[in-house]
C-alpha cells in the first residue's frame, strides 16, 4: 500500500503541475459552461473562473477547447478567462504554447470564435507562419478568419479574374463582395443569387395594425396559406393575394427588396404578409436572414421561428436572423410585415428581404417553387 | 478611505466616489461637476499632456476614474461586435488588463455612435461596464470576472437598432441598469457581488438615451429619478416601486441635473422642477436652454447647455433669467456633456475642439485648444486632470 502511494505521488510530480491541475481545470470549466439566465450559477462560475485562472497557461487549450457547446453567456466567461490567462503568463514571461495553439487552429472542427482567438495569440508569436496560415483560410468556418484571408488574397488579385472567383465564391460580408463583384463586372442578379435571397413572392394586405395591435394579431394567412382565397383587409377593403418579384431598392444598397408601398400603395398601421415556397434536396439547418425597417415576424411551416417588434430604426440586410430547419421538400415561408403611423419623412418605408442560408451567410441551395400554387 | 466613504458604505448609500473620483457618466451623481483645483485649461494635440496612449478600439463611452484606476469600454470588429474592457494607472497611462467579449446582442445602430456607448461605472472594488448590445460585466479592480451577463440572452426581445447608451449607476449599494428599448424595457437593481437581479421594474417599451440620477429624500434610500418618454419617473432604490411620475417631463437623450434641491430636466428646453411628495412644481422652463446631445451643467449658480447649433447658452439656476450666449465651435456640434470644476466649464466639440469658459455670469471664454481627434464621449475630471478619449487616444490633460 505505502509502495503505491509513493508511485503515484512519484508519478504525479513526474507528470508535472499540469497534469494535477487537470481535474480541477475540468471541473472550473463545467462549472463556468453550466451558467444560465438571469445570473444563475454566477457565483459557481466566478469561483471556478478564479481557479482556472490560477491554473495558468496550462488551461489555456482546454479554456479554448470548453467553447465548443458553450452557450453564448459561458463563452464570454470563457473569453475574458483567455484574456486572463494570457497576460498573467506574459507578466511572469512564459511563452504561450505555439505548437498547440496551431493544432488548434487547424482543427477546423473547433469552435470558429476560439479558433480566431487562438490565430491572434499564435500571430503575436509566430508572425511569419501566421500569415501563411491565414492565406489558406478563404473559407474558413470562422467569419474573422475568412475575412482576413480573403483580403490578404484581394490586395494581389487586383483584376485578375482567374483569382477573383474563388474570393466570390467564398466571400460573405457584404462590402468584400461587391468588391469582387465589381472587379469581376458581375451583375445585380449574379450578387442576388450569391447571397441566397428568395425572389419571388406572393404578398396580400393591408390588415389593420392600429395602435400597433397587428404585430400579435393572427390574421387568416397565419392559419394557412390559400393562394385564391381573398381576406376582409384593412378599413373592410378586399385583400387578394398578389405575385410580385424581389427588385434591388431605388438606391441600389438592397437586394431583393420588397417594396410594399409600391405593391399595395401606402398604408399606416398596416400589416401585410409575403408567402414563399421553396424545395430543398435533403433536412437542413439554416438561418433565414431578413431586413426590414419595420416590425417583421417569419413563419416557416405554420410555425414562427422569428419576431421583432420594431420600427423606424434603420434597414441593415441580415439585421434579422431566425434559425431553423428546413424540411427536404416543400417548405411554406410566411413573413409579416407591420407598419405603424409615424408620419416623419424617413418613416415611410415598407419593405423587406430575406435569403435563405447557412451559418457563415452562404446561400444555401434551394429551389423556389412560387408563384406557382404550392 | 476616507470618513464620509466609510459612512456611506455604512449607510448603504451610493458610494459616488471619493472627492477625486469620477465614478459614474458625467461624475459624482451626473451633476458633470468636480471640487478638483488647479485644472488645466491649455492643450494641444501634443502639449499640456501628463502621458496619451493609443486605444485598441473607438467608443463614445466616457473614462471612469477611481483611486488610481481609469476604465474604459470599446467596441471594435467589422460588425462592432468585439467589446472591451480596459483599466490603465492613472498616473503613468500605463494599460492594467483588457478583457474581451463577443456581442450577444444586436450590433446595429446609427454609424456616430457604437457598441461601446454607455459608460461604466466604478467603485472601490472594481468596474461595472454595460455595452449598446446588452452585455453586462462585473470586473474587480485586478480584472478578475466577478460575474457576466448577457441581458438580451436573457430577455430576447431587447433590442435598439439606432444603438443604445444609457449608462448603469451605483445606488443603495445596488448596480442600476437602465434597459429602455423597443422591446422588453425596465430599470433593473443587480447585487454587485452575484449580477443576479434584486428587482426589475418595467418600462415603457420605446428606446431611450437618458442616464438616470438619484436624489435622497430622507437621507437614507435614494430615489432614481429616470425620465423617458412617458415622463419624468422616481423609483425607491430599495425596492424598485416607481414612487411618483410626471407626465410630459422629460425627454430621451439629455440627464437630467439634481442641485440645490432643484432637478433640472431637459425637456423641449430645460425645466428646473421643486419635487416634494411626488408633487412637481415647475420653478421655471426656458426653450433656449435645449442641449440637444448632450446634458446640461448646473456650476455656482449658473445653468451652462452646449444646444446643437454649436452655442453656449447660459442662464441663472434659480430663475431661468438667460445671462449669455457664446459660439463653443466653428461648424461643429457637441456629443460629449460640458463639464464644470476649478471656476471653468469646458465644452466639448465632436471634431475635438475643447472651448474653456470662465464659469460665471458673464461670457468669457479662456482657451480654445484643438485635439485633433473626435471627442464624442464625456470625459473625466480626477486628479487635476481631464481625461479625454477621442476615438483613437486616451489623453490626460493636465500639469
Amino acid at each position: 500500500m505505502r509502495r503505491m502511494f509513493w508511485s503515484l505521488v512519484a508519478a504525479s510530480a513526474l507528470a508535472g503541475p499540469a497534469a494535477a491541475e487537470k481535474p480541477l481545470v475540468a471541473d472550473s470549466l463545467a462549472k463556468i459552461k453550466s451558467v444560465g439566465r438571469e445570473g444563475q450559477g454566477n457565483e459557481a462560475a466566478s469561483a471556478a473562473w478564479k481557479t482556472l485562472v490560477k491554473s495558468g497557461g496550462s488551461a489555456l487549450l482546454p479554456t479554448l477547447e470548453a467553447f465548443a457547446g458553450a452557450n453564448p453567456t459561458a463563452a464570454n466567461w470563457l473569453r475574458s478567462a483567455v484574456d486572463a490567462i494570457v497576460q498573467a503568463e506574459e507578466k511572469v514571461g512564459r511563452k504561450l504554447p505555439a505548437e498547440d495553439l496551431k493544432k488548434f487552429i487547424d482543427t477546423k472542427t473547433n469552435d470558429p470564435a476560439a479558433r480566431r482567438i487562438a490565430y491572434e495569440l499564435f500571430a503575436k508569436l509566430e508572425k511569419e507562419t501566421a500569415g501563411k496560415m491565414i492565406a489558406a483560410m478563404i473559407d474558413d468556418p470562422s467569419l474573422e478568419l475568412r475575412r482576413d484571408a480573403i483580403a490578404v488574397h484581394l490586395k494581389e488579385a487586383k483584376s485578375d479574374a482567374k483569382k477573383l472567383a474563388p474570393l466570390f465564391a467564398a466571400a460573405r460580408d457584404k462590402d468584400q463582395v461587391e468588391e469582387i463583384a465589381k472587379a469581376l463586372k458581375k451583375t445585380e442578379a449574379d450578387i442576388t443569387s450569391h447571397f441566397g435571397f428568395v425572389e419571388r413572392w406572393h404578398v396580400v394586405g393591408p390588415f389593420d395594425s392600429t395602435k400597433g395591435t397587428g404585430f400579435d394579431k393572427a390574421y387568416a394567412p397565419e392559419a394557412g396559406v390559400d393562394l385564391t382565397a381573398t381576406y376582409e383587409g384593412k378599413g373592410g377593403a378586399k385583400a387578394a393575394w398578389k405575385a410580385v418579384t424581389a427588385k434591388p431598392d431605388s438606391k441600389g444598397k438592397q437586394y431583393a427588396m420588397v417594396d410594399l408601398n409600391a405593391e399595395q400603395a401606402k398604408h399606416k398601421d398596416a400589416v401585410s404578409y409575403a408567402y414563399a415556397v421553396v424545395s430543398l434536396d435533403k433536412d437542413t439547418l439554416v438561418e433565414l436572414r431578413a431586413g426590414s425597417t419595420t416590425s417583421i415576424k417569419i413563419f416557416v411551416n405554420g410555425k414562427p421561428v422569428f419576431a421583432r417588434d420594431e420600427y423606424h430604426h434603420g434597414h441593415v440586410m441580415d439585421q434579422h436572423i431566425g434559425h431553423t430547419t428546413l424540411k427536404a421538400g416543400k417548405n411554406e415561408l410566411l413573413v409579416k410585415i407591420c407598419q405603424n403611423n409615424q408620419t416623419e419623412q424617413w418613416a415611410q418605408n415598407w419593405a423587406f428581404q430575406l435569403r435563405i442560408c447557412d451559418a457563415t451567410g452562404g446561400a444555401v441551395p434551394f429551389k423556389l417553387l412560387s408563384p406557382e400554387a404550392k | 478611505m476616507n470618513r464620509i466613504l466609510l459612512l456611506a458604505l455604512f449607510l448603504g448609500f451610493a458610494v459616488p466616489g471619493t472627492a477625486a473620483d469620477w465614478p459614474q457618466f458625467r461624475g459624482p451623481n451626473g451633476a458633470s461637476v468636480s471640487d478638483e483645483k488647479d485644472l488645466p485649461t491649455t492643450w494641444t494635440k501634443t502639449e499640456g499632456h501628463r502621458w496619451k496612449t493609443a486605444l485598441p478600439a473607438r467608443g463614445v463611452s466616457g473614462p471612469v476614474v477611481v483611486g488610481n484606476t481609469i476604465y474604459l469600454t470599446a467596441s471594435s470588429g467589422k460588425k462592432d461586435d468585439r467589446l472591451h474592457v480596459l483599466a490603465y494607472n492613472f498616473k503613468t497611462g500605463e494599460q492594467l488588463w483588457h478583457r474581451q467579449f463577443a456581442a450577444t446582442g444586436g450590433t446595429n445602430c446609427h454609424p456616430m455612435t457604437c457598441m461601446a456607448a454607455p459608460t461604466p461605472v466604478a467603485d472601490e472594488t472594481g468596474v461595472y461596464a454595460l455595452f449598446a448590445t446588452g452585455d453586462l460585466a462585473a470586473f474587480d479592480a485586478d480584472g478578475t470576472l466577478r460575474w457576466y451577463r448577457s441581458l438580451v440572452g436573457d430577455y430576447p426581445t431587447i433590442t435598439n437598432q439606432v444603438g443604445m447608451a444609457s449608462s448603469p449607476i451605483l445606488a443603495d449599494g445596488k448596480l442600476i441598469v437602465p434597459m429602455d428599448n423597443a422591446g422588453e424595457s425596465f430599470l433593473a437593481a443587480i447585487d454587485t457581488k452575484t449580477g443576479t437581479n434584486l428587482w426589475k421594474t418595467d418600462r415603457l417599451r420605446e428606446i431611450n438615451w437618458v442616464t438616470p440620477v438619484t436624489r435622497s429624500v430622507d437621507g437614507r434610500t435614494p430615489e432614481i429619478l429616470f425620465p423617458g418618454r412617458d415622463g419624468l419617473s422616481a423609483y425607491d432604490a430599495a425596492t424598485g416601486k416607481r414612487v411618483w411620475q410626471l407626465k410630459g417631463l422629460g425627454g430621451d437623450i439629455p440627464t437630467p441635473t439634481v442641485s440645490n434641491g432643484l432637478v433640472y430636466t431637459p425637456s423641449r428646453g430645460l425645466v428646473a422642477m421643486k419635487i416634494e411628495g411626488g408633487q412637481g412644481t415647475e420653478v421655471w422652463k426656458s426653450a433656449k436652454l435645449s442641449s440637444g446631445m448632450s446634458s446640461p451643467v448646473v456650476y455656482d449658480g449658473v445653468v451652462y447647455a452646449a444646444s446643437g447649433a454649436g452655442v453656449v447658452n447660459a442662464a441663472d439656476a434659480k430663475t431661468g433669467k438667460s445671462l449669455w450666449e457664446e459660439r463653443y465651435g466653428q461648424k461643429d456640434k457637441a456629443s460629449a456633456s460640458p463639464v464644470a470644476g476649478d471656476g471653468k466649464v469646458y465644452v466639448f466639440a465632436e471634431k475635438g475642439l475643447t472651448t474653456v469658459f470662465k464659469a460665471g455670469r458673464t461670457a468669457e471664454i479662456l482657451s480654445t485648444n484643438d485635439i485633433g481627434e473626435e471627442i464624442l464621449g464625456t470625459p473625466a475630471v480626477s486628479g487635476g486632470a481631464i481625461i479625454i478619449r477621442t476615438d483613437k487616444t486616451l489623453f490626460c490633460i493636465g500639469k
